[in-house]
């Protein structure tokens, strides 16, 4: 079976074979492996066939947009008009959208096909799936283990073979954390590059959409329907959007990568660090140049996207308040009980305790030393990649200090779980692109590598990730009981 | 009484006059059926965004042009957050360091020798929230958001006023002004045009403010006047009688003429304000701000000394005019195209229009008698065709519907009578009928005249000329 | 800094949410943790830094004022728990 969006495209225009079959496939897949995972929230079989015979016949009538007929997964906080979008929330569980995010609305537009609604941390709170009102989603490459999070859902569809493609959302790491934890590519584009509009808020000066896919090559056919600018969205960019397929085969030579020295430190594994040097030596044939570069402000990252997530997601998470939509409690005394309850019952444990902390965080007597005090070091910490990305093309490093861990392992030390991020979140706070793509394993578990690149580069990733690809078949292995 | 200061600041929001809300494409139209002009941002769905109205930036610059304030080049929306019903998201979308009006000034006039300088302390840009309606179910509040979302300029005065009475004018004005500008249609019944007034006391001589209450919920100047009055008094009792004033929001009960205290918006009032990150600094540049000032219409001061050197027209009667727009335009259309003397004109409309619009109620923009016709009847007192008496009740018959001016002289034969030789006929037969008169007017006693007068005015029925009576009678009883 | 279980009252009530009393220690003893992971952040020297709000330090982009949106309150209010007569319904306020 198929398993590149590709080659999917290709067999549906050669008329290999039809959408509604390639559909059915997956569906079937999915109604067979969805049970051990749990990757998806919904699944959209009747949406799903519909749209793959409105795109056979788009096929037969010769009207191809870029993706006719390719069957993808969406990350359940896109909002699809008339599918429930949970947000992995119980205060959602009842929430059927009223209307389609601007990315949902740009993959219908391209004529691809809907399957389901992927499992997240609730309301992309977490690094590991393990938050989500609807359950863990386990890990293709050993069901014990997490896939990461909080897009865990849509990357282990990837890993499994649910989907040839899906969407994730990415504020601290949540694509390329999962990515790098199963074994798949995704990519956070440049912060303003892909629509918000339609997306549940976490943290709306963080929050960007991006794709899954099993390659490169993939992940730009994903993006180029994504990408542009929504004058829905304030904070989207008017920046043209250029062929990310065509500049895929792009020579590396000469390219040069900075490898910054606080990625490289103590917290990493070392194995991990092996496969990631391996890599570094294969790019290398391939002509980059690489070079030592520091981010000193890097160690600061983690408590300037705790406070500024947290603080954005307390104000964004009010609007859940049992008036209007989504779970309301039983007989509400009053209207302070009415909201208390509503919300206490609907959210789960980390979802309220982020939404404590940046409650107190921009509270009278502390918004200075917290949220103040973390913007400031927010600009300090993109002026360390301006400084970087004057003297290279692309920063590397290994997209997390460890392959996915066991399941509970860290559900009850918050902290030592936001630790998983430290490597992805910089990016977010400066709004910089950055891809995982996989790199090799250790201990059986796939293990990620990040390219990060400048403002709006994002075709410089998916080139260079590709190229890698060209030379290496990490991107091709499966876990054996899905295969 | 007398060692008491009263010190008030007011906080005036005036809904723009916008056709869209300020983050979203749906209706601010007035009186819609229950949330139908609530769209998915108005109702804060999850995963929308805002995006900003120009217009409604357009008109905040346009007010601070106006008062001479300076306009953030770099101005910035923050979220207040709170949890009511009517504030769908659970924040308000507002300015709070950086807002697009600074630091201005109005002056307001007190009477006709006393003006004073009231300083306006910034006016920002937010959304304005939706209702709570509280009538209509019996344990149940129910919530209309189609409000939510409406453009508000929150004007914002410093406390600068030291009487109820300054309070109302310095409204009025700004009112007035909002008009003129025509950012905000000033329907106060409608909520368009808001006030809330702090205001505290202090022994007189005092630098230290007292504590303020803040009155909300004033819908009409007459209002401002009572509920400050009201406060005012309240808080002296509490502080003469050895209490004091606690700061705390208090709600004017226009019905029991009282404000009292609002328990349920006390507690929780940190707002936690911190930039919207949905939306990015608002830059206003300075050729922004010449195209907006080239564009002003003309203000009331403006009109005030043109009315003055142009018509001719005294201070307070071109004040009066321009105080309120709609008069002003009234006045200028009368004057448009008619030979009316204009000193005249503006007599009529401040005098008997005013009278009898405030006498029914009606704004002047509704009034029965147009411009046109009101200039017309004031020519025929100028062209002599009937006389300043006569002329009032013309007025009335307009008043009533009867038609235009011509007509109503003409069906009621109410033109004046000019022929000498007929008001010599009058005077005649009055000299004859009053011998008595005549010689105490020879004896030199002059008031008998206006009794001479009297009667030949009533014997025409009022048509006579005055001013040719009064000769030809002079004439007539000296010899 | 360590949260005490009254700080934690204040600040669930300030974000209404109800916490049960069994669980208030649990919370503030996880929220004291993660304030100490973010007290890192003083041991940097950030004075006369400008705050950075928007990664892209982009400006504010103006829409025409022109409605645009159509009547979906049916639709809306089918997502409403309790809705009658158009309106929301909710415990009554009191002012």
């Amino acid at each position: 079976m198929a398993r590149s969006i590709t080659e999917i495209r290709d067999g549906l225009t050669q008329g290999k074979y039809s959408s509604v079959e390639i559909t059915q496939d997956y569906l079937d897949r999915i109604e067979q492996h969805n049970p051990a995972l749990n990757c998806f929230i919904s699944v959209t079989p009747e949406i799903a066939l519909q749209q793959a015979g409105e795109a056979d016949r788009a096929i037969a009538d010769g009207n191809i947009q870029a993706l006719t007929g390719v069957p993808l997964a969406h990350k359940d906080l896109f909002c699809t008009d008339g599918v429930r979008t949970s947000c992995g929330s119980r205060i959602l569980d009842n929430f059927v959208a009223p209307y389609d995010a601007t990315v949902i609305e740009n993959f219908k537009k391209a004529g691809a096909v809907m399957l389901g609604k992927t499992n997240m941390d609730e309301f992309a709170m977490g690094s590991s799936n393990e938050n989500s009102y609807y359950g863990n989603v386990a890990n293709p490459w050993d069901l014990n283990r997490v896939p990461g999070g909080s897009s865990g859902g849509s990357a282990a569809v990837i890993a499994a073979g649910l989907a040839p493609g899906s969407t994730g959302t990415d504020t601290g790491g949540s694509i390329r954390q999962p990515a790098a934890l199963c074994g798949v590519t995704g990519i956070k584009p440049t912060y303003g590059r892909v629509s918000r509009y339609g997306m549940v808020a976490f943290a709306s000066s963080l929050d960007q959409a991006g794709p899954f896919a099993q390659s490169a090559e993939d992940c730009a056919l994903l993006l180029q329907t994504m990408a542009g600018f929504d004058r829905r969205d304030s904070t989207s960019a008017e920046e043209s959007v250029p062929d990310f397929s065509a500049d895929l085969n792009h020579p590396i030579e000469g390219l040069k990568i900075g490898l910054p020295k606080e990625y490289f430190g103590d917290g990493l594994d070392s194995q991990l660090a092996a496969t990631i040097e391996a890599a570094i030596t294969e790019l290398r044939k391939l002509g980059a140049e690489f070079c030592d570069i520091s981010l000193p402000n890097a160690n600061l990252s983690i408590p300037v996207y705790y406070v500024i997530a947290m603080a954005e997601c307390s104000s964004n998470l009010s609007r859940f308040d049992g008036v209007r939509f989504g779970h309301r409690c039983d007989n509400p005394r009053d209207l302070e009980d009415l909201y208390k309850r509503s919300r206490g019952e609907g959210f789960g444990d980390e979802v309220k305790r982020r939404i404590m902390i940046g409650t107190y965080a921009l509270s009278a007597g502390y918004y200075d030393a917290y949220y103040l005090k973390a913007q400031q070091l927010r600009r300090m910490i993109k002026d360390d990649y301006q400084k970087a990305f004057t003297e290279v093309d692309l920063i590397l490093g290994p997209t997390t200090p460890e392959v996915a861990f066991a399941i509970g392992a860290k559900t009850d030390d918050p902290v030592s779980m936001y630790l998983q991020d430290i490597y992805t979140i910089s990016l977010n706070l400066a709004g910089l692109p950055g891809i995982s793509l996989p790199v090799g394993f250790v201990d059986s578990m796939p293990v990620g590598m990040q390219l990060i690149g400048n403002y709006f580069d994002e075709a410089r990733l998916l080139n260079t990730a590709h190229c890698y690809q060209q030379v290496s078949d990490w991107h091709l292995q499966r876990p054996q009981a899905f295969a | 009484m007398n060692e008491w200061e009263t010190v008030i600041g007011l906080e005036i929001h005036a809904q723009l006059a916008t056709a869209s809300k300020i983050f979203s494409a749906a209706s601010t139209q007035y009186g819609a059926e229950p949330n139908r002009h609530a769209c998915v941002v108005d109702l804060g769905m999850p995963g929308v965004l805002p995006v900003l109205n120009r217009a409604a930036v357009n008109m905040a610059i346009r007010f601070g042009v106006a008062i001479g304030a300076e306009i953030g080049h770099e101005s910035v929306f923050a979220r207040k957050n709170y949890f009511y019903p009517d504030l769908p998201k659970g924040y308000q979308i507002s300015q709070f360091e950086f807002p697009i009006v600074g630091r201005g000034q109005i002056s307001i006039s007190l009477d006709e020798q006393n003006r004073k300088q009231i300083g306006i302390t910034r006016a920002h840009l937010e959304e304005d929230a939706g209702k709570s309606i509280h009538d209509q179910f019996p344990a149940q509040s129910g919530i209309d958001l189609n409000r939510a979302g409406t453009p508000l300029l929150e004007i914002v005065s410093e406390p600068d006023m030291r009487s109820a009475k300054e309070a109302v004018a310095y409204a009025r004005k700004i009112h007035s002004l909002v008009r003129y500008l025509e950012i905000c249609d000033g329907n106060m019944q409608e909520g368009s045009f808001r006030c809330d007034a702090n205001v505290s006391v202090r022994r007189k001589g005092d630098e230290k403010l007292g504590t303020r209450a803040e009155l909300k919920n004033i819908n009409s100047f007459r209002f401002i006047e009572r509920a400050i009055n009201y406060e005012v008094e309240r808080q002296i009792d509490l502080i003469e009688d050895g209490g004091s004033v606690v700061q705390e929001t208090r709600l004017y009960d226009s019905e029991r003429d009282e404000t009292r205290s609002m328990r349920s918006k006390e507690e929780a009032n940190d707002y936690r304000y911190f930039p919207d990150p949905d939306l990015l600094p608002v830059v206003v540049t300075a050729k922004d701000i010449e195209r907006i000032r080239a564009a002003l219409p003309e203000l009331p001061e403006q009109k005030q000394q043109r009315y003055i050197s142009e018509y001719g027209l005294s201070n307070d009667n071109a004040e009066l005019l321009v105080a309120n727009r709609d008069t002003a335009l009234y006045f200028e259309a009368a004057c448009n195209n008619s030979a009316a003397p204009v000193a005249q004109l503006a007599n009529w409309i401040l005098g008997d229009l005013a009278g009898a619009l405030n006498k029914s109620g009606l704004e002047i923009s509704d009034s029965p008698v147009s411009a046109e016709m009101l200039a017309l009847l004031v020519e025929r007192i100028a062209d002599n065709t009937i006389s300043g008496k006569i002329a009032k009740q013309v007025f009335e018959a307009m008043w009533q519907g009867e038609g235009d001016p011509d007509a109503i002289i003409e069906a009621r034969g109410l033109k004046q009578i000019t022929d000498s030789g007929a008001i010599e006929l009058l005077i005649d037969e009055v000299i004859a009928a009053n011998p008595e008169q005549v010689e105490q007017f020879r004896a030199g006693k002059d008031k008998v005249l206006g009794f001479f007068v009297g009667q030949i005015m009533k014997q025409s029925q009022g048509k006579a000329n005055p001013g040719q009576v009064n000769a030809i009678l002079r004439e007539k009883l000296k010899h | 800094m360590a949260l005490k279980p009254g700080d934690l009252r204040n600040i669930a009530h300030l974000a209404r949410l109800h916490i049960e009393d069994d669980s208030i220690d649990r919370y503030a003893d996880d929220l004291s943790s993660i304030l100490e992971l973010v007290d890192q952040m003083n041991r940097v020297d950030s004075s006369g830094v400008k705050p950075l709000a928007n990664p892209l330090d982009a400006t504010q982009r103006l829409r025409d004022d022109e409605v645009t949106e159509i009547d979906e309150r049916e639709k809306f209010q089918q997502l409403a728990p309790d809705v009658e007569q158009g309106l929301y319904r909710v415990p009554r306020v009191i002012e």
